[in-house]
């Protein structure tokens, strides 16, 4: 048995846009131009081949687009991989190429194993059929066969939840309930590769948990999956690589919760350096002006990739320009999902409730060193006077930086190799006896 | 298992598909077909479900429409024009070519809009393109079968009885109107993705074709030095057929079916090489 399932050699594929009257979008009296001009031109090339003459090559200069350029990647059997990227990337394009739905233009893909895709759902529901009568219809379009239907038929209908209407016409469902009996038709294909394209953004919380159980589920049976998401936890938390696409091409392809923090980072055009050069737009009032923010090592260094063993600074400069107020600076980061890990405030006795003379601050709080996660986090930067109190500023995702894990040992994930757990991983101090 | 376009060899869990880019001609791969036969069961066993659903007549409508075909021709062609309908009384003459004209008009405008109505299909599931105007073709079947109780019945009721030698010809016949009606299907549906031009044309093209076909006069009309180049319209033969296998007019039409076959067979292999060849886009452009 071969380890690949799925091995993509420079897939490519091109789509025409724009003109309507192009060769590729022809209009039927151009096609029937066409009918008798391409023979007669073929004819006129068989005559000047004949007495030697070069062939001029057809150039196609419609106006086209390329949805996927040189896409190449492998995935072994029994990966769940998520496919990630900003709309139009090239996404769908893949998982429709790799279903067979539309060619490529180019490049090769060699697939092993049965392919099942669920790229919308609900495929192939009739209104005017049961819920019964669709999970038949629907489990047939996805490739399943009668009796695998009939046998999981309960089960389906359990999934779904909505015993109750599954004998009405599903022209009388809620969006709600025809989303939940569209997934639960779908997640019980038996195929050996799935392909699932943004399902999961549809659907109440409680039905999407019971979604990702499904899916985990799913891996443990040892299937590959293919997974396209724009829920940045989602792919992390169910996929252990994820591939970023964008502009049709690979941009970036390894573990997952790096590649997803990439992409945020990269998506939300974020820096870990933001510098407000015009005192008049940035944020804050007549009391005080935020000036700069960026993320430090401790030799002063600006990053954006800070080592998960090193000490990161969050770095705030400002003017203040009313004196006599006292003031707190803060810092609040939280993770891409938007969970706030820590927020932290300006305690050091020399500045605490003391009102500060006009001019340029520089405060800075030191993370210590293995104490944030692996991934992307999200700086908010605030300014409070606690009397009056009064906000001055509140600068949300300001700066992002990306902690890394070079696996050099040095980590609190030890030699351990595999995902670590938890929205912070600190190296604690451990005491172990042997008592007995 | 370097193939051109997509080759499946599914054998249980080692299947191995390749994936790529089509060049011209492709082959049509009707193994593909018996393979995704369940797709194609339900296919039909939907359009079946869902035609006579919340209709208050329900499925007396495949009576209802070779009845009132009948009368009609009968008053117009029978009474006013006064056809000849070779020595048959006009109404079952009428109706016995009705009959087969009706599911294979339906059958082929059916079929001609396959690809277009079922445009969500096509681009969130893979299946044989194919199957789609061949399910709409096969739907009409059942619908073929009451209407051809409906003539029974009246071939009874004016007392012709045909022979069970004769009847035998009948599943001949249906199957050579299925397959033209799948063969033009297959040429429009392909076309209509591309140029919807095709939906407001194919009513024109039945209407044409209608009357390229001994419906309301019999065939023994024309010239007999033309009799030939006309059987080349498939549907000549089967009606021709049917008129012969059940109401025994004439003698067996052994050169008109013969004929009638050919036409078929040219139609449905162009259109089913063609449709494989432009099948790849369909899913961009539909």
């Amino acid at each position: 048995m071969s380890e690949i399932a799925i091995r993509a050699e420079n897939v490519s594929k091109r789509y025409s846009i724009g003109a309507q009257r192009s060769l590729n979008d022809p209009m039927l009296q151009d096609a029937i131009a066409a009918v008798v001009a391409i023979p007669l031109r073929k004819l006129a090339n068989l005559g000047r081949r004949m007495v030697g003459a070069t062939v001029p090559d057809p150039v196609d200069t419609s106006p086209h687009t390329w949805a996927l350029h040189d896409v190449s990647f492998e995935v072994p059997r029994g990966q769940i991989i998520g496919l990630i990227g900003p709309n139009g990337a090239g996404k769908s394009t893949l998982l429709k190429i790799i279903s067979r739905i539309t060619e490529p233009t180019d490049g090769r893909i060699e697939i092993h194993g049965r392919v099942g895709s669920m790229l919308e759902v609900g495929t192939g529901f009739h209104p005017e059929l049961t819920g019964r009568e669709n999970i038949y219809l629907s489990g047939a379009m996805l490739g399943m066969k009668k009796v695998d239907i009939t046998r999981r038929l309960d089960e389906i209908i359990a999934f779904s939840g909505i015993e109750k209407f599954i004998d009405s016409p599903v022209k009388y469902y809620s969006s709600g309930m025809y989303v939940r009996l569209g997934f639960a038709v779908a997640a019980h294909l038996e195929s050996e590769i799935l392909l699932i394209d943004e399902v999961l953004a549809v659907g109440d919380v409680a039905f999407q948990r019971k979604c990702l159980a499904k899916m985990d589920d799913v891996q443990q049976h040892g299937r590959t999956v293919i997974f396209v998401s724009h829920s940045m936890p989602a792919v992390t938390r169910l996929c252990e690589r994820a591939i970023l696409i964008a502009g049709g091409v690979v941009q970036k392809d390894g573990p997952a919760s790096q590649v997803a923090s990439a992409y945020l980072l990269a998506s939300a055009s974020r820096s870990a350096d933001h510098e407000w050069t015009d005192p008049s737009t940035a944020p804050g009032n007549e009391v005080i002006r935020l000036r700069r923010l960026r993320v430090r090592t401790e030799d002063g260094a600006t990053t954006d990739a800070p080592e998960i063993h090193s000490v990161i600074g969050l770095e705030m400069v400002y003017d203040v320009l009313q004196p006599g107020l006292p003031l707190g600076p803060s810092f609040e980061l939280s993770d891409p999902s938007d969970l706030c890990i820590f927020s932290t405030r300006d305690l050091e006795p020399a500045w605490r409730g003391i009102p500060r003379p006009a001019g340029r601050y520089v405060s800075t709080a030191w993370i210590p060193a293995n104490f944030l996660a692996e991934g992307m986090h999200l700086v908010r930067a605030r300014a409070i006077c606690p009397d009056p109190l009064r906000l001055h500023f509140d600068v949300p995702n300001a700066v992002a930086f990306q902690v890394v894990d070079r696996m050099d040992g040095q980590g609190a994930r030890g030699d351990w190799e595999g995902n670590v757990a938890g929205v912070v991983r600190p190296m604690l101090e451990w005491t172990t006896v042997l008592t007995k | 298992m370097l193939r051109e376009g997509f080759a499946s060899h599914s054998s249980g869990a080692s299947a191995v598909t390749v994936i790529q880019a089509s060049r011209g001609w492709v082959p049509l791969r009707l193994s593909d077909l018996w393979e995704y036969r369940e797709v194609l069961y339900y296919l039909v066993w939907r359009d079946l479900k869902v035609r006579y659903r919340q209709t208050l007549l329900g499925v007396a409508w495949a009576f209802i429409q070779p009845l009132f075909g009948m009368v009609l021709f009968t008053i117009i062609f029978g009474k006013l024009v006064k056809v000849p309908s070779d020595g048959l009384p006009y109404a079952v003459f009428a109706l016995a070519g009705l009959v087969p004209w009706n599911f294979f008009s339906t059958a082929l405008t059916q079929s001609s809009n396959s690809l277009v109505v079922n445009s969500a299909l096509l681009r969130k599931v893979y299946f044989p393109r194919l199957l789609l105007p061949l399910g709409r073709v096969l739907g009409c079947l059942p619908d073929l079968g009451l209407a051809f109780g409906l003539l029974l019945v009246m071939a009874w009721w004016y007392g012709l009885r045909p022979s069970p030698a004769s009847l035998a010809w009948v599943p001949a016949l249906v199957g050579l109107a299925l397959l033209t009606a799948l063969a033009a299907g297959i040429w429009l549906s392909a076309l209509n993705v591309r140029f919807r031009d095709i939906q407001h044309l194919v009513p024109f093209l039945v209407q044409l074709w209608m009357f390229a076909t001994p419906i309301v006069y019999p065939s023994s009309l024309l010239p007999p030095r033309w009799r030939t180049l006309y059987a080349l319209n498939p549907m000549v033969g089967v009606v021709d057929g049917f008129r012969w296998a059940l109401l025994g007019s004439g003698t067996p039409p052994s050169a008109t079916m013969a004929a009638s076959a050919l036409g078929a067979v040219i139609i449905l292999a162009t259109g089913a090489f063609f449709f494989r060849r432009v099948e790849k886009s369909f899913a961009d452009i539909v």
